[in-house]
């Protein structure tokens, strides 16, 4: 379980996390999601005490992280696949973190096992991709068999297979009961991952809730709807309070749905040659959600 | 779906030992070739300073008039070669930069956050960083400085005028040259911890250790006491072999083992103090 209470970051003149509050719960896989530069990476350093907070707090079961004289075996994390030294061997990285915290070294091996780098566990991580980085920061995170997981953008350089692999896994963890928090700018990532959002934009919280809720929240229904007699039909729909535009040739109506057009049409003997329920995506929602966050924009809008 | 109420088992975790610490700290070291690699070299280049200087002298020593021979057996100039100005510049340098290394090679690969967030007690960890890299680097003094030493006088031997490490003053040349290594790399370690990058820290290592020793004069009190407080000028006084050079403010051995001392536990509390409250 973590705890988010107030947390504010500021540096200088900009803030970088402003009075967040919200829970992760055990037991099931949180995404925390955001765009670039939302400051999902500092809330996750505040978490593990590597950055000290403006004010507000952060517990991790119940206590500050920095509380703890060793951490591997309360939080394990992976904020940045590069975080390791390149000369060093995997199995040597893994040894000497395994060490600090009295892990066995029988539980190196296992864990380079658990995540497919067994064969590479006596190559220098120099030479390593970033897929494989990424599977050796998840072993490290792995290695004290802790409650809670953090990870930072783990499926960035992964391949499709490793992307199911990681999926896999975060499942499996929540499953046995561990609090799993996942950070990602990507919603589509997060679809077939996370029970949980946390979603933050430009530092503060957009939405807290359920992946279902979420969905829900953005799913605004759209009708397509193809008409010979555009402007009649038009005239129909928003007499009937629906908002209509006219694209490549049809009609995209949203606020009624696709059963009440085709009654209207046919109430009215409009001939109608396409009725098409269209669902806003999950990565739309979010999309939606954030737009008004966004730090950085790409384009010409101003 | 999930289950809820799965219960987490509670964290059985054995007491956090400070050795664990050192432990890990000594393997973090030596699982890096470059550690190797750098001592050998370090040592081939302070051993080769001291036995080139040797060899000079062995082999001109006959061309030498009968004066010049007698001054150099009666101001125990064989103990000179024992170990050189260059070859403490160099040792300075090399210890320095090998502790300087041992922190910022962590912030420039960003394992640092590894680290702490392995070991949240960051003080603990550094002090055991410091405790590893002092004994590593007094052996590796201690091998240079008695190589060195043992070469030199070896040497010498050969025309006669080699000394053995009973005659007064010799054990204190090796001793103090081989403490300057562990002296100075805590120095670097230190520096390497407040400026946290790879190319700062070795130019404010230089700067420290080397330059400022340069060009503080021995000639006004002031200058003097602060050139006294560096450790080249420390293994100066300690290595000064033959009758006592003529100084306008002299000082006591003991005042420059006491600065090695104060540098040591200096280099030592910053290096832990630097890494506590700063974000990393």
């Amino acid at each position: 379980m973590i705890e988010v209470r107030e947390l504010t970051k500021r540096y200088g003149a900009t803030t970088a996390v402003d009075a967040l509050t919200f829970t992760v719960r055990p037991g099931r896989v949180t995404g925390f999601l955001g765009p670039n530069g939302s400051g999902k990476s500092t809330t996750l350093r505040m978490i593990l005490g590597l950055h000290t907070p403006t004010s507000g707090s952060v517990t991790v079961a119940g206590r500050p992280f920095t509380d703890r004289p060793r951490g591997l075996r309360h939080v394990g994390a992976l904020l940045d696949a590069g975080d390791a030294h390149g000369g060093r061997t995997a199995r040597a990285h893994l040894a000497v973190l395994a060490r600090s915290n009295r892990i066995p070294r029988s539980r190196v091996d296992e864990v380079l096992e658990e995540v497919g780098l067994a064969a590479a566990a006596g190559r220098r991580i120099g030479g390593f991709s970033l897929g494989m980085r990424q599977r050796l920061g998840i072993a490290g995170a792995l290695l004290g068999d802790p409650p809670v997981l953090l990870f930072d953008e783990p499926l960035n350089g992964l391949d499709p297979e490793g992307v199911k692999w990681v999926r896999g896994l975060f499942r499996g963890l929540a499953a046995e009961g561990r609090t799993v928090f996942v950070s990602s700018h990507l919603m589509t990532e997060m679809e077939h991952t996370a029970d949980e959002l946390v979603v933050i934009g430009r530092g503060a919280l957009i939405a807290a809730e359920s992946l279902a809720e979420f969905a829900a929240r953005g799913r605004r229904l759209s009708v397509t709807v193809g008409t010979p007699d555009r402007a009649r039909l038009t005239e129909l729909l928003l007499a009937e309070g629906a908002e209509v535009r006219e694209e490549a040739g049809a009609l995209t109506v949203t606020g009624l749905p696709a059963a009440r057009v085709g009654e209207l049409a046919l109430e009215h003997r409009v001939l109608l040659d396409q009725l098409t329920t269209r669902t806003a995506s999950l990565e739309e929602a979010f999309m939606e959600l954030t737009a008004d966050s966004v730090e950085y924009l790409a384009g010409d809008k101003r | 779906m999930t289950t809820l109420d799965l219960p987490v088992a509670s964290v059985a975790e054995p007491r956090a030992r400070f050795r664990d610490l050192v432990a890990s700290e000594w393997l973090k070291l030596w699982s890096l070739r470059s550690t190797g690699w750098s001592l050998l070299l370090g040592a081939i280049v302070v051993v080769a300073f001291n036995f080139g200087t040797a060899w000079d002298h062995y082999r001109y020593f006959l061309q030498y008039d009968e004066a010049s021979r007698a001054e150099f057996v009666a101001n125990d100039m064989a103990l000179w070669d024992a170990f050189t100005y260059n070859a403490a510049l160099v040792l300075i340098l090399s210890s320095a930069a090998m502790g300087a290394v041992a922190v910022v090679g962590e912030y420039g690969s960003g394992l640092i956050r590894t680290t702490f967030t392995a070991v949240p007690a960051r003080g603990a960890l550094m002090a055991a960083k410091v405790l590893v890299v002092t004994v590593v680097q007094a052996a590796f003094g201690a091998v240079v400085a008695g190589a060195s030493f043992w070469s030199t006088q070896a040497m010498l031997s050969a025309r006669d005028i080699g000394l053995p490490i009973t005659h007064p003053g010799a054990a204190r040349i090796v001793v103090a040259s081989a403490l300057l290594a562990p002296v100075c790399a805590v120095a670097g370690m230190a520096i390497g911890a407040l400026l946290r990058r790879g190319a700062n820290s070795v130019v404010g290592a230089v700067v420290l250790l080397l330059l400022l020793p340069a060009v503080l004069t021995d000639r006004r009190h002031l200058t003097a006491v602060l050139a006294h407080a560096t450790p080249l000028h420390a293994w100066q006084r300690l290595a000064d072999a033959g009758p006592p050079a003529e100084e306008l403010f002299p000082w006591s051995a003991g005042g420059a083992w006491l600065v090695y001392a104060l540098w040591t536990l200096g280099g030592a509390a910053v290096t832990v103090l630097a890494v506590r409250r700063r974000d990393q």
